[in-house]
């Protein structure tokens, strides 16, 4: 659902809790519902980074300590005014958030697990600081001097409604984050982030934009709970209760619905109450932890994980409709029609119907302008070296295919192409700029789009949105204006019928042309395929075949790693062929294949000449 | 009393079949990775209200044999419960590197790190030997309680502080190397002390990550 149909709900929703204080009810019972929406506040901020993205945080307690104290030393000590300090806390928060991701976020490998300690360790950081500095100094900060705008009829009614604005602003933001560009993008991010990056999506800048989000609402959570408690210490405020509090009310409630978090924390909220009024703190304690343990074994997605996954089928199957595509299951999942562009596609339609004969290969000779050029292009991994000084040009509108034995250096050269891993030395231009420094998503914004060997679709989207966001992100378009382009590349592909289901649901053959959806729907200059017909059956070499030949007569320039070498001879207009990471030899498909030296990579040498 | 040397010869045990029976449990329900941190992170929860529930939140001292007593050795005093905690490192971290380079049992270890679906294919039992690493692995946490127990003064919060330092370790010493950790921790105990003689005790909490934290800074490609 579009966040514009869900913003008078959320609003109207803010009004009836607005009214409550009016409506006679005690200050205990005030001060409850103020505790039910403060840890929706820290739990809806906590999810709108980690749960969306899967990067767990385990320093809530952290960001919303920092909130806690810049309000409990500016306000408690020094006697600023309130509302600016909870502001300044909640940017304090922010920045600290953004500093801890800029360091942790450029590490490879471990980037989750190491967010997630690194994220507890800075929360004793901060404690320690506090603890050692006047901040604190250790005896704990007073703030019952301190001057709160009067909102509501008493000092219990104005904290509820301090809070619930909060409340309704981190409502509102789960929900225009989780059904925005950038919320497609934390989803990404979390089921494969490595591909998201080599797609378009610039992940660095997406999570930390989005922790800045995330810690500076906890800060301002932090900022207003401070003078609510009206004491705090830093063994209490930096305490291993508010992340685990927050994981679990996220997990419970489901963190991929934007509604997940809150209904977690009114679950667990009312919970722990029930347990404190029995004067069974500790038990309530260990209950908690027993409560995370079952959640995980049993309903990892939490209470609206289903909700949110039946949500987005339907609203993928709504924009199927919209654009009049049919749905049926009955239908053949093999493409059977393309929309070719008849002007310059003749020997495509020739090999289509004649099987695998070579076609002609006319057209790219006339137009030598080159796409890509590899000069000198070396990629080693400590020691072992990959690619070395590869030479080799990519014409405008052919297609490349590019041979070799296994472990020749194909995979890794489509890698160092697409942005995965950077060359040692040696350069890449493309349409005449230098692309070798630029990061991967700035690769595919250039227009080089990739398909992977076996395929890694985003596995928690709807093929409709796996296809969309790489649209959206590889076009530097909105979500909105990448629907179309989206809904195009899946019905040229013959997946339109299967635009609500998740990958999970596809078979492999599917699956590789839902790689294939995505990257035409990136509108590449150049598209890169890396042994998309191995493990496919005859028939459905056939039509990826076809496919590849309709996408080549709309003009795009194919690199194509294969080893069907029928298909190679089928489809290419020049080959390559490396081996140890250098090149053999390259040009017409014919020659290159009675190449002595080509003959020797692959079969090895007669007896009587070694 | 018991002498520590038998606490750990009984405790060892123990926790080598309580690790491997979580690790089971983990594998049964088919958890990711980080799920299993998660349901680790709960377990840890549970310990921790449970030991408050016991011995509540205050600060304890084990008094054993070793309390108080030296050795002289060169003409320098050496405390008893530290020497016999480094001793003990030393042991675990040499008999580690040796199961793990020259034996085939962490031959097979090191095989399913790299690829657990080929080491099945090559006749490796993965879950007879992931289930046996787990259990290794708790019960060495087990050895290393024992010597936590013997020189600090102990509280149940100190459980994520001990966390803290493990994983600063950890990530300073290098995933996977058997001496790494043993260094690390050596630089890490060794800031820790000077920090509290040079500047304040209650300053030492935060070395280990300020070491990390200047590792990621500046060589995060060594992670």
């Amino acid at each position: 659902m579009p966040i514009k149909r869900s913003l008078p709900n959320i609003l109207l929703l803010g009004l009836i809790l607005a009214c409550v204080p009016w409506m006679g009810l005690s200050a205990f019972w005030l001060s409850f519902l103020y505790l039910i929406l403060y840890w929706s506040v820290l739990t809806l901020s906590w999810n709108v980074f980690s749960g969306y993205s899967g990067y767990f945080s385990f320093g809530h307690g952290a960001f919303f300590g920092i909130g806690i104290y810049t309000v409990a030393y500016m306000c408690g000590q020094l006697e600023y005014p309130f509302i600016q300090m909870v502001a300044l806390g909640g940017v304090l928060s922010g920045a600290t958030g953004v500093c801890i991701g800029a360091i942790v976020f450029r590490v490879k490998r471990v980037r989750g697990e190491l967010f997630a300690l690194l994220t507890l360790a800075v929360t004793f950081i901060i404690s320690t600081i506090v603890l050692n500095t006047p901040i604190d100094g250790g005896p704990g900060v007073y703030l019952n001097s301190v001057q709160v705008p009067k909102l509501g009829p008493n000092l219990p009614a104005t904290f509820y409604l301090l809070i619930l604005i909060l409340f309704i602003l981190a409502l509102f933001i789960s929900k225009a984050i989780g059904s925005s560009k950038l919320g497609s993008a934390l989803f990404a991010i979390h089921d494969d982030e490595d591909a998201a990056e080599v797609m378009g999506v610039p992940t660095f800048k997406t999570k930390l934009i989005a922790l800045f989000i995330s810690s500076a609402l906890a800060g301002l959570a932090g900022g207003i709970h401070a003078v609510f408690v009206s004491y705090v210490t830093a063994n209490e405020i930096f305490s291993i209760n508010v992340p685990l509090f927050v994981v679990l009310m996220s997990i419970l409630g489901g963190t991929r619905h934007w509604a997940g978090p809150a209904l977690g924390a009114l679950v667990i909220t009312v919970l722990q109450y029930v347990f404190t009024i029995g004067d069974n703190a500790l038990l309530g304690k260990m209950v908690l932890g027993l409560v995370l343990i079952l959640v995980i074994l049993f309903k990892p997605d939490g209470f609206l994980g289903g909700v949110a996954r039946r949500n987005d089928k339907k609203e993928a199957k709504k924009i199927g409709e919209k654009y009049g595509v049919s749905l049926s299951s009955v239908k053949n999942s093999t493409p059977t029609h393309f929309h070719v562009d008849h002007q310059n596609s003749s020997a495509p339609h020739q090999t289509k119907e004649r099987g695998l004969e070579p076609h002609t290969h006319n057209n790219w000779q006339s137009n030598q302008e080159t796409l890509l050029e590899a000069q000198d292009l070396c990629m080693s991994f400590s020691g072992l070296k990959v690619l070395q000084n590869l030479n080799l040009e990519i014409y405008q509108g052919e297609i490349l295919g590019l041979l070799g034995p296994n472990g020749s250096g194909k995979s890794t050269f489509i890698n160092v192409i697409s942005g995965h891993y950077k060359p040692t030395s040696g350069s890449l231009v493309f349409s005449g700029s230098d692309i070798t420094h630029l990061q991967a998503h700035e690769i595919a914004q250039q227009g080089i789009a990739r398909t992977y060997q076996i395929p890694r679709p985003f596995s928690n989207l709807t093929v409709f949105e796996n296809t969309r966001l790489v649209a959206s992100y590889a076009r530097c378009i909105s979500l909105n204006a990448a629907t179309p382009f989206a809904i195009e590349a899946l019905e040229k592909v013959g997946l339109e019928h299967k635009i609500d289901s998740l990958p999970q649901d596809l078979n492999l053959h599917q699956r590789k042309f839902l790689e294939f959806a995505r990257a035409l729907a990136a509108k590449p200059k150049l598209l890169m395929l890396d042994e998309v017909l191995s493990g496919l059956t005859p028939s459905e070499i056939q039509s990826a075949i076809a496919l590849i030949l309709n996408i080549k007569a709309q003009g795009t320039t194919i690199l194509f790693v294969e080893h069907v070498m029928s298909a190679v001879m089928a489809l290419a207009d020049r080959v390559a062929v490396i081996n140890h990471g250098q090149l053999l030899a390259k040009g017409d498909p014919k020659d290159v294949m009675r190449d002595p030296k080509v003959i020797t990579a692959y079969l090895g040498k007669k007896l009587a000449d070694a | 009393m018991i002498n520590p040397w038998w606490a750990i010869c009984i405790l060892a045990p123990v926790f080598f079949v309580i690790g491997a029976l979580i690790h089971a449990l983990i594998r049964r329900f088919r958890m990711t990775a980080f799920n299993s941190l998660l349901l680790t992170f709960g377990l840890t929860v549970i310990i921790d209200a449970f030991i408050q529930w016991i011995w509540t939140a205050d600060f304890r001292k084990l008094e054993s044999v070793y309390s108080n007593s030296k050795f002289e050795i060169f003409g320098i005093y050496l405390p008893y419960a530290e020497s016999f905690s480094f001793a003990i490192s030393l042991i675990c971290a040499c008999s580690v590197y040796w199961v793990m380079k020259r034996t085939d049992m962490g031959k097979a270890v090191r095989a399913i790190a790299q690829d657990p679906q080929m080491a099945t294919a090559y006749g490796i039992n993965q879950k007879l030997i992931t289930m046996c690493l787990a259990g290794f692995c708790t019960a060495l946490a087990a050895v290393a309680g024992v010597c936590v127990s013997l020189i600090f003064t102990l509280n149940p919060s100190q459980l994520y502080t001990w966390i803290g330092v493990v994983f600063a370790v950890v990530m300073l010493g290098g995933l996977g190397s058997a001496f790494g950790p043993l260094l690390a921790g050596m630089l890490i105990g060794v800031s820790e002390s000077i920090t509290m003689v040079f500047i304040a005790p209650s300053w030492a909490p935060i070395v280990s990550f300020t070491l990390l934290i200047g590792l990621l800074l500046f060589r995060p490609d060594k992670i």
